[in-house]
C-alpha cells in the first residue's frame, strides 16, 4: 500500500511553490467566492437593515402589544393566578388602582383605553374618567371605590378582557382580521355580524384582483399573438402602444382615468356618441347617464388598463419562441384551423399565461392608489383598509394584522411564481 | 402571416375579426395617455370636449406647472430625491449583479430572494414598516430627504439588480481573460473592458431606477412630513382634493418624459445587441 500511496504523490501535478494543483486551485476558487461575496455584501446588508428588518418589526406588531401590560404590571401580576370565575378581590383592585394612578403621571390612561376599547365598544371614555376619578381618591377599599366610579368594573367579563389584553403576545389582532375573537373563557368565536368585515375585505380584494386578472389574459392574448405572428417591422410599431403606457407612471394613468371617468366627463361622452349609453338604457342595465365614477366597474376598468402590459409581455415573449412551422405541420396533417390552434398552438403558450396571469394577480393584489382615486373609499381593497386602519384609526395592530394576511398572500403566490417560472428571469419591458 | 389566396371564408372573417380586436385593444391602452394631453391646453377648467379655447395658462400661469411654486417645488424635489436614488442604487446594484454573476456562489438562490425583495413585499406594507423605523427615537428619518432616498434606493435596486444580472448573462467572461493575460490589471479589465460592454445594462437599470424613484407615491404618503411633497404627492393630493387642470400639464410633462425614457431604453437595448453582435 505504501507503494503505490508514494507512487500516486510522485504523479500529483504542483505549482512552481510545491503546493498540489488540485489545491490551489481550490485556494482560487475561494478567493474568487470571498469576493463576489464581498461584492453583494453592501446591497445585502443595505436592505437587511433598511428594508427587511423594518417589515420583520413592523409585522411583529401583528402578535405583540404590550401596551396593556406595560401600563398595569401590577394588575397584570396578580390576575396571573385569577381563575376568571368571579370578580376578583380587593388586592386586585388596590393593585389596578395604583397602576392606574401611576398612568394617569404619565399619562398613559389612553393608551389602555385605546387597546381595551377593541375588545368592548366606547370602553376608552369610561377607563379614561376611570383614571381621571381615581387619581382623587385617597384610600381603599378599592372594590367598592371602583364599581362605584363605573358598575363595568364590577363584571366578570371586563376583568377577562383586562387578563387577556395583558398578555403581551396575542392573537387578538390576526384573529381579528379574520373576523373571530376570543370569547370569556379563552375559546375562539365568530366575531358579531355588525363587526365582520375583513373577511369580506379580503374575498373581494382577490374577486377584484381575479376579474382583472381575467380582463388583462382576454384582452392581452389576442394582441400578444397577432404581435408575435406578423413580421417585426409591424410588431415594433404596434409594441409602442403596449410599452408607452408600460412606462407611463401609474399615478399618471391613475389621474387619467378619474379625469376620464367624472361625470359627464370624457368617457361619458365617448359612450355616449357610439351609442353604448343608449344600448345600455334599452337593456334596461342602467337609467339615464350611467354612473361610472367611484364605482367597481371604474377600478377594474383603470386596473386592467395598468395591468395589460404585465400580463402581454410575458406571454407576447414565450409566443414569439414558436416556431410558425408547428401550426403549417398541424394544419398539413388535416387539422382545422381553430381545432390545430386549440390543440397545438395554445398548451405552448400555457407559461407565458401563467406568468403573465400570476404576476397581474400578484401586484392587483397590494393595489392602493387606484382603487382610493377611481374606485372611491367605499369600495376599498385591503391596502385602503391598511391605510385606515394606520392613519384615521391608529390601530397599528390591526393595520400590522392587514399587512400580514395581504404579505403571506403575495408570498405564497411568489413561491408558486418562482416555481414555474424562476423569479430573476423577470422581464422588464 | 399574411392571408393565404386559399384562405376559407371562416379563416377570412377569424383574420378580420382578430385585427378588428387588437385595434380596438390597443386604442384602449393608448386613448387615456392621448386623451389626456389635450385636456392641460383648455382655456376653462373642465375637462370634456370640445375645448372652447387653447391656452399655455396651466403651464406658464399663475397655477401653472412651470410658475407655481408648489409645483416647480416639488418638481426640484423630486429630481433631487430621484437622482440621488438613481446613483446610489446604480452603484449597489451594479456591485451585487457583478457578485452574483460569478460561478458556483453558495445561497445564490437564497440571496437574490434577499436582494429583489423590495420588488416583491407590497408598497403599502414598506411603507408602513418604513414608517415605524423611521419613527424609532434612534432613526428619526421621518419627514427627511435622507429617508426618502434611503427608502427609494431600497425600492429601486432589485431593478438594476435584474437588469444587469440579465445584462451579464451574455457577457462572454473569456474577454476579461484576454485582457489580464494582455497584461492589464484587474480594476484596467473592469474599465476598459467589462464596463463599456454593460455599460447600457446598467443604464437601463439606472433609468428604471430613477422612474421607480421619480413615480413612487405611497411610501412618500407615510414618511414624508409636510414639506416633502414630491410631484408625485402633489399631484395626488390634487386629485383628492380639487381636480385642477395643471394636474393634467403634470400628466402631460410626465408622459413625455415616459416616451422619451422609453426610447432611450430601446436604443440602449439597440447599442447593447449590436456591440455583442447579436443580429435578429
Amino acid at each position: 500500500m505504501a507503494v503505490i500511496d508514494a507512487a500516486a504523490s510522485d504523479t500529483v501535478m504542483r505549482a512552481a511553490d510545491g503546493t498540489p494543483l488540485k489545491k490551489k486551485l481550490r485556494q482560487a476558487e475561494r478567493r474568487e467566492q470571498l469576493r463576489a461575496l464581498m461584492l453583494i455584501a453592501p446591497l445585502f446588508l443595505f436592505i437587511v437593515v433598511t428594508f427587511l428588518f423594518p417589515i420583520g418589526s413592523m409585522l411583529e406588531r401583528a402578535f405583540y402589544d404590550s401596551d396593556v401590560a406595560d401600563n398595569l404590571p401590577r394588575t397584570k401580576a396578580l390576575l396571573a393566578n385569577w381563575d376568571g370565575k368571579e370578580v376578583p378581590g380587593e388586592d386586585v383592585f388596590a393593585a389596578f388602582a395604583a397602576d392606574m394612578k401611576a398612568a394617569s403621571k404619565v399619562k398613559t390612561v389612553a393608551l389602555i383605553g385605546k387597546r381595551l376599547n377593541y375588545e368592548i365598544p366606547a370602553f376608552k371614555s369610561k377607563v379614561v374618567a376611570t383614571g381621571r376619578k381615581i387619581d382623587k381618591v385617597e384610600q381603599g377599599p378599592w372594590k367598592e371605590a371602583i364599581i362605584g366610579i363605573d358598575p363595568i368594573w364590577g363584571e366578570v367579563g371586563t376583568w377577562a378582557v383586562v387578563k387577556r389584553s395583558a398578555r403581551s403576545f396575542t392573537p387578538f389582532y390576526l384573529l381579528g382580521v379574520l373576523d373571530l375573537r376570543q370569547a370569556a373563557d379563552g375559546s375562539i368565536e365568530r366575531m358579531p355580524a355588525d363587526r365582520a368585515i375583513y373577511v369580506q375585505i379580503l374575498g373581494r380584494t382577490f374577486g377584484i384582483s381575479f376579474l382583472v386578472t381575467l380582463c388583462t389574459l382576454i384582452l392581452g392574448y389576442p394582441v400578444a399573438y397577432l404581435l408575435a405572428t406578423i413580421p417585426q417591422r409591424h410588431a415594433s410599431i404596434l409594441m409602442i402602444f403596449v410599452l408607452l403606457p408600460f412606462w407611463t407612471s401609474l399615478l399618471v394613468r391613475t389621474t387619467a382615468w378619474t379625469i376620464l371617468l367624472q361625470d359627464g366627463g370624457v368617457f361619458s361622452q365617448v359612450i355616449h356618441l357610439t351609442g353604448i349609453t343608449w344600448l345600455l338604457n334599452v337593456l334596461g342595465l342602467v337609467d339615464g347617464e350611467p354612473q361610472l365614477f367611484k364605482t367597481r366597474f371604474a377600478t377594474v376598468l383603470a386596473m386592467t388598463h395598468i395591468q395589460l402590459p404585465f400580463t402581454l409581455l410575458p406571454i407576447y415573449s414565450v409566443m414569439k419562441t414558436i416556431s410558425p412551422t408547428y401550426m403549417r405541420a398541424a394544419k398539413s396533417l388535416g387539422g382545422k384551423p381553430f381545432y390545430s390552434f386549440l390543440r397545438v398552438y395554445m398548451p405552448q403558450t400555457m407559461s407565458g399565461v401563467a406568468a403573465g396571469c400570476l404576476l397581474t394577480f400578484i401586484l392587483s393584489l397590494g393595489y392602493y392608489i387606484t382603487p382610493a382615486l377611481v374606485g372611491g373609499g367605499t369600495d376599498s381593497m385591503i391596502a385602503g383598509f391598511i391605510d385606515t386602519a394606520m392613519n384615521s384609526e391608529a390601530n397599528w395592530g390591526k393595520a400590522s394584522a392587514l399587512g400580514f394576511m395581504l404579505l403571506a398572500s403575495t408570498l405564497v403566490l411568489y413561491y408558486v411564481y418562482n416555481r414555474l417560472i424562476g423569479i430573476d428571469r423577470m422581464k422588464l419591458g | 402571416m399574411a392571408l393565404p389566396a386559399y384562405a376559407t371564408p371562416g379563416e377570412r372573417i377569424a383574420y378580420y375579426a382578430l385585427r378588428l380586436f387588437v385595434g380596438l385593444v390597443l386604442l384602449f391602452l393608448i386613448s387615456p395617455i392621448l386623451a389626456i394631453m389635450p385636456l392641460s391646453f383648455n382655456s376653462e377648467s373642465f375637462f370634456t370636449y370640445p375645448m372652447p379655447g387653447f391656452s399655455l395658462k396651466w403651464y406658464i400661469g399663475d397655477e401653472g406647472f412651470f410658475t407655481n411654486g408648489r409645483w416647480t417645488g416639488a418638481l426640484y424635489l423630486s429630481v433631487i430625491v430621484a437622482v440621488s436614488t438613481t446613483a446610489l442604487a446604480s452603484v449597489l446594484g451594479t456591485l451585487a449583479a457583478l457578485g452574483l454573476a460569478r460561478a458556483n456562489l453558495p445561497g445564490r438562490a437564497a440571496i437574490m430572494a434577499v436582494l429583489i425583495s423590495p420588488m416583491i413585499v407590497p408598497v403599502i406594507i414598506s411603507a408602513i414598516g418604513l414608517f415605524f423605523f423611521y419613527a424609532s427615537p434612534w432613526v428619526g428619518l421621518n419627514g427627511t430627504i435622507p429617508g426618502i432616498i434611503l427608502a427609494h434606493t431600497a425600492l429601486a435596486t432589485p431593478f438594476v439588480v435584474i437588469t444587469v444580472t440579465a445584462t451579464l448573462m451574455s457577457f462572454d467572461r473569456t474577454l476579461m481573460r484576454a485582457g489580464a493575460s494582455c497584461g492589464a490589471p484587474p480594476h484596467t479589465v473592469f474599465f476598459k473592458v467589462v464596463m463599456p460592454l454593460i455599460l447600457p445594462g446598467v443604464i437601463s437599470g439606472g433609468l428604471f431606477a430613477f422612474v421607480t424613484s421619480f413615480d413612487e407615491v405611497i411610501v412618500i404618503l407615510f414618511i414624508g412630513g409636510p414639506e416633502q411633497r414630491t410631484l408625485p404627492r402633489q399631484m395626488f393630493a390634487g386629485i383628492r382634493e380639487q381636480i385642477s387642470p395643471t394636474i393634467t400639464a403634470a400628466a402631460t410633462v410626465l408622459i413625455l418624459f415616459s416616451t422619451a425614457l422609453l426610447i432611450t431604453v430601446e436604443l440602449l437595448r439597440r447599442r447593447a445587441e449590436r456591440l455583442r453582435g447579436i443580429r435578429n
